[in-house]
């Protein structure tokens, strides 16, 4: 009799799991928290933020039952390909050391890096000669990584944290002279203290940001890529956009 | 190099010059730090273990503090609150003492310091405390001085019995290690950390930095083994 239910389950578990293939009518999305003002937690605990509501505008327009997942950014991609979640919308930068590995939507968004330091730092980050020997903290494996590790590579110290909160207590702590970083993620945790201030001109990097799935889901990509489309012609996008930002950062 | 490993070195994009030089500098940073710390942490703990088994308690019970504080945290919380602590004291950024704690290498020299210390401590306290009270006794029938007995036979008959439990937590302290890379340092498991963020290769990165801390075991549990048969020869059997 168990054996049975053992193999009735199974079979249960397997159907289930080939309808969720074709119609895609469950999708898990993977989100790294507190990424603000993307992803974060409000003051009641609920997540929220840019991508989040632009995540739950495209469930609806797919008609889909949406799953958020809270995922750090290290296990990101690896997590996808384990199958933990299906989406990845955490403002993941296209390049193309990620697109041999991950399938990305059309770019939804794009931000540049921006340089924060504190009110006494009067040096010009363009200035290789000036930067010489300058400590300078990024995200360990963003494109503002290797940003600087291509242009200022044997030039700076570089530091890479895990998370941003790490590198804005060094950069407080006076540990790091400069932090280079997604330019609303600076806005959003250094400026807002008193004290410090940004420098030099924001750089644009990168092809922007797009979903990312695993290489083989191209039925859901394209549905994605349709649905973010819609969005970004009725209004829905904007309107999003508009509850998070003071300046464009549509694509 | 026998060839299929040449044609797969070539084959592979992960493990090139690159990798294997942070590889290097992340062995290199870690084999300091767990020395080092292992060194200073054994010469603070033997004062300590021998105090700890005095009789007053105003000498043994701040030792006993201080090892159940280190003891009774995790080495990655005394990690932070040494390397994130020190920078939000008010003012250190103007005294000297921040060209020692500016870089994140000493903040965690301290932590682990401290952590393996208070684990040595009580290693040694325990094997002193074991000591056969008929060996003291016949010492003090020869007239030995405290210090004397201490030096003769209490240290080396305890030194015998914490042989295999300080073999066991200078490994645990090597793995410990793997922690410094939250605070910046680039040790082997940082530059693995790196190496895996470049290529997104998991697997690789990992395991090539798990093959070198297993490498470092192998050369620390053969030299505990040669320490134990030096330490332990008089319980060999003859002629063997």
């Amino acid at each position: 009799m168990k054996k049975l239910i053992v193999a009735a389950g199974c079979a249960l578990a397997m159907m289930a799991g080939t309808v969720q293939a074709k119609d895609w009518k469950d999708i898990r999305i993977a989100f790294d928290v507190p990424y603000e003002p993307f992803e974060y937690r409000d003051d009641d605990g609920n997540l929220t933020g840019f991508e989040v509501e632009l995540a739950e505008a495209m469930c609806e327009e797919l008609g889909a039952n949406c799953e958020f997942v809270i995922q750090a950014w290290d296990g990101m991609i690896p997590g996808l390909q384990a199958r933990k979640f299906d989406a990845i919308m955490s403002s993941m930068s296209i390049t193309p050391e990620r697109a041999e590995r991950v399938l990305f939507s059309e770019p939804y968004y794009n931000t540049p890096g921006g340089w924060f330091a504190r009110e006494d730092f009067d040096t010009d980050v363009t200035d290789m000669d000036a930067m010489d020997g300058k400590t300078v903290g990024v995200q360990r494996g963003t494109t503002m990584d290797t940003y600087v590790t291509d242009n200022l590579g044997g030039v700076v110290t570089i530091k890479r944290y895990t998370t941003a909160d790490d590198m804005v207590l060094d950069l407080e702590g006076q540990r790091l002279d400069v932090v280079f970083v997604d330019y609303p993620v600076g806005e959003q945790t250094i400026l807002s203290k008193d004290g410090f201030k940004e420098v030099g001109e924001p750089v644009k990097l990168g092809q922007g940001v797009g979903v990312a799935m695993r290489k083989r889901d191209k039925e859901l990509a394209e549905m994605v890529n349709e649905a973010l489309a819609t969005l970004k012609e009725d209004g829905t996008y904007d309107d999003i956009m508009d509850k998070y930002f003071a300046y464009d950062i549509k694509m | 190099m026998p060839e299929f490993i040449t044609a797969w070195l070539e084959g592979n994009d992960v493990f090139n010059a690159m990798t294997f030089l942070d590889y290097w500098q992340g062995l290199v940073n870690t084999v300091q730090l767990v020395f080092l710390s292992l060194i200073i942490g054994l010469v603070v703990a033997i004062p300590l273990a021998i105090l700890r088994n005095s009789p007053h308690w105003w000498i043994n019970k701040p030792i006993w503090l201080y090892t159940y504080l280190f003891r009774g945290t995790p080495l990655l919380i005394q990690l932070y609150i040494i390397y994130y602590g020190i920078a939000q004291v008010p003012g250190i950024q103007d005294t000297f003492w921040w060209n020692i704690f500016r870089e994140p290498f000493y903040p965690a020299l301290l932590a682990f310091t401290l952590n393996t210390a208070a684990y040595t401590t009580e290693i040694f306290r325990g094997a002193i405390a074991a000591t056969p009270q008929g060996e003291i006794e016949a010492a003090k029938a020869y007239g030995m001085s405290w210090f004397l007995r201490l030096r003769r036979i209490v240290l080396p008959s305890a030194a015998r019995r914490a042989v295999q439990a300080y073999a066991n937590e200078v490994i645990f302290m090597l793995h410990a290690s793997a922690i410094a890379s939250v605070v910046t340092i680039v040790d082997l498991t940082g530059a693995a950390r790196n190496i895996y963020s470049r290529h997104y290769a998991p697997f690789e990165a990992f395991i090539g930095v798990a093959l070198i801390y297993m490498a470092l075991t192998f050369l620390l549990v053969f030299a505990f083994r040669k320490l134990e048969n030096h330490l332990l020869r008089h319980q060999q059997p003859a002629g063997g």
